[in-house]
């Protein structure tokens, strides 16, 4: 069957379109008919006639790794409730997108929102789930209410409420909105903030909310693209579905672009199967006019920036920037991460300072304050970072810059310390030079923190 | 005047609750309901939104004080939200700012951590950077109240601005 899409939103050849398959398509809406019109829920009835077990071994099958930012396998995050359990188990869709340089889940759920539903409700029968939520930022208000009407179109037809399908299984799934904090989006803040409290991190161990989470009861809590994946894998099955993509990184993924290149946009690849050259040169039309490259953050801003120059060593061999695979293991070889799919072009035109001052302003607005380390740390990288950038920095502020984000780095309750940590590593141990060039010789030793300044006053060194 | 949580407003409350089997759990969404119509959270509501939850009054205050998308004081008829995060700052929306700030008549030189938020004179708009509003292939964007504006020039920012009166 023949899809078209609106005018200029055609998919490129190199993308595999199974997840974004309804975006951007001419004709399509959110509402049910249109999903059941093709095919839709039949992925639940399938799995319904499934035991759960048989479900998640499907899910391990297919090996789908986490598309929110960890890449840690779903099927296997499932496999941690401990085999014992009497509590009840919950299910969180975690619809807080708010890592930047990613915009995908905003278009599934204003888009194609059954296709998120259906996979939480297969979802939530194979682990055995009663109560599911949906943790949607505040900055998504129109899909919080297309989320809402899309769960009373499914409770009609009966996909969602009581007795699902006959089967006797029970499902509720409610709408739950953030309101503006970027830690929402790690899992345990999440859970604190949906109990109602500050988003403060959970230490792990023990509170692995596959064991304690939501209420202290096993809870698994999974990105809105990795639970449309699920729909996927149950129609076409886990060995299928593990035939996408690349061993190890299976499936497709949907790949974020923001930042200097003539077409931003969002591209679902097979996982491994495009390189960063094709992603920017051919699928993006290539870097602004005269320009050349300078770095790219591969997976979100917390990703470690790539230099365009380096060279990059695979197990079996070098390559350059432009010959990276886009999966999660080749960024990891490369000394990234793929993270969110969130990738961040930069070209010559831009200042590194710059570009890492404004990275580490978010860092320092969205740090949550519960460790030392990270909050403070964020807000003296900032500092630092608006010296340089003001043009008031001295050759030694690079240094202590650096020294903060190894103090913070390894030494909080959750992953923002290093979220915010690793930009700065990475941008000063690949583009030292540029930074220090950046910094006035004439202020080494200077004091030149005002808060240092006062104390220094009153201390008459 | 104490504010008085109008009674559409107490029922859409009182619905949250039946989805969670602890009452905290809907806090967040109790705030929303009161931002909701006032479009801030009244001081004096506070100890009402405690009572109802069963809670503390400082419960209710850590969370509205945490949270960025919360406000303490009202802001303009317009809220306005422009992304200050990296990929829309690439495209250009200090530019913006700048742009919707001036056409907006805000005076923004008194903005800083504690204070994000500035209105106009006229009550008409508020104006605030927010970080990523996860729309980064499209920057800069802004946020108008729920709506969301995509691929902004500073140049627009008097056609924004009209589309809201």
């Amino acid at each position: 069957m023949s899809i078209t899409y609106k005018a200029g939103k055609n998919p490129h050849p190199l993308e595999h379109r199974m997840i974004f398959r309804n975006i951007d398509r001419e004709g399509w809406d959110p509402g049910i008919e249109t999903y059941l019109g093709e095919g839709g829920y039949e992925s639940l009835r399938k799995a319904m006639a499934m035991a759960p077990g048989e479900i998640q071994a499907q899910v391990k099958t297919a090996g789908v790794r986490g598309r929110g930012g960890a890449g840690f396998p779903a099927g296997v995050k499932w496999g941690f409730i401990p085999p014992n359990n009497t509590k009840p188990v919950y299910l969180i869709c975690n619809a807080d997108e708010s890592e930047p340089g990613t915009f995908k889940d905003r278009y599934i759920m204003h888009q194609d929102p059954h296709q998120l539903i259906e996979g939480m409700v297969i979802t939530a029968f194979a682990i055995g789930c009663h109560t599911a939520y949906i943790y949607i930022r505040e900055e998504f208000p129109f899909a919080a209410k297309i989320l809402e009407g899309a769960i009373e179109e499914a409770r009609a037809k009966n996909f969602v409420g009581r007795n699902i399908l006959g089967t006797g299984f029970d499902l509720e799934i409610h709408v739950h909105r953030g309101a503006g904090a970027y830690i929402c989006g790690e899992e345990t803040g999440l859970i604190e903030s949906l109990e109602g409290k500050r988003p403060y991190p959970r230490i792990k161990p023990p509170y692995f909310p596959a064991a304690m989470g939501l209420y202290l009861c096993p809870t698994i809590v999974n990105n809105v693209e990795t639970l449309c994946h699920v729909t996927h894998i149950l129609k076409m099955g886990g060995e299928e579905y593990a035939k996408l993509g690349t061993p190890n990184n299976t499936g497709t993924r949907i790949l974020c672009v923001s930042g200097d290149v003539q077409k931003p946009g969002y591209f679902e690849v097979q996982v491994g199967k495009v390189t960063m050259g094709q992603l920017i040169n051919e699928m993006c039309g290539g870097l602004r006019t005269g320009r050349t490259l300078k770095a790219v953050i591969p997976g979100g801003s917390s990703a470690k920036v790539l230099r365009a120059d380096e060279t990059f060593k695979l197990k079996d061999r070098e390559i350059s920037i432009w010959d990276i695979p886009m999966d999660f293991d080749s960024l990891a070889a490369c000394g990234s991460m793929a993270g969110s799919g969130g990738v961040i072009v930069i070209d010559d035109s831009r200042s590194i300072a710059w570009v890492l001052n404004n990275i580490n302003a978010f860092y320092a607005h969205e740090s949550c304050g519960q460790c030392t380390p990270c909050r403070e740390g964020s807000l003296w990288m900032k500092k630092i970072s608006d010296r340089i950038v003001a043009g008031k920095g001295s050759p030694d502020d690079v240094d202590t810059l650096e020294s903060v984000a190894y103090r913070i780095d390894g030494r909080t309750i959750c992953a923002f310390g290093e979220a915010a940590s690793w930009p700065t590593e990475s941008f000063i141990a690949k583009f030292r030079d540029e930074l220090k060039a950046a910094t006035s010789d004439s202020l080494k030793g200077a004091i030149v923190n005002p808060e240092t300044k006062l104390a220094a006053a009153s201390l008459k060194v | 005047m104490p504010h008085q949580v109008p009674l559409e407003v107490e029922q859409e409350i009182d619905q949250r609750l039946t989805r969670y089997p602890d009452k905290r759990s809907a806090l967040l969404p109790a705030l929303h309901a009161i931002q909701g119509h006032f479009r801030y959270v009244p001081e004096d509501l506070v100890e009402w939104v405690a009572a109802k939850l069963e809670l503390e009054a400082i419960q209710v205050m850590e969370v509205l004080t945490f949270y960025p998308s919360f406000r303490q004081k009202a802001p303009g008829r317009y809220h306005i939200r422009v992304c200050r995060t990296l990929s829309c700052a690439m495209a250009g929306s200090h530019g913006l700012m700048d742009a919707l700030a001036e056409k907006a008549g805000i005076d923004r030189s008194h903005a800083d951590h504690h204070h994000p938020i500035c209105v106009s004179k006229d009550g008409r708009f508020s104006i605030e950077f927010a970080e990523c509003l996860a729309s980064c292939g499209t920057g800069p964007v802004c946020m108008v109240n729920d709506d969301l504006h995509e691929q902004v020039r500073p140049e627009d920012a008097r056609k924004l601005l009209d589309r809201y009166s």
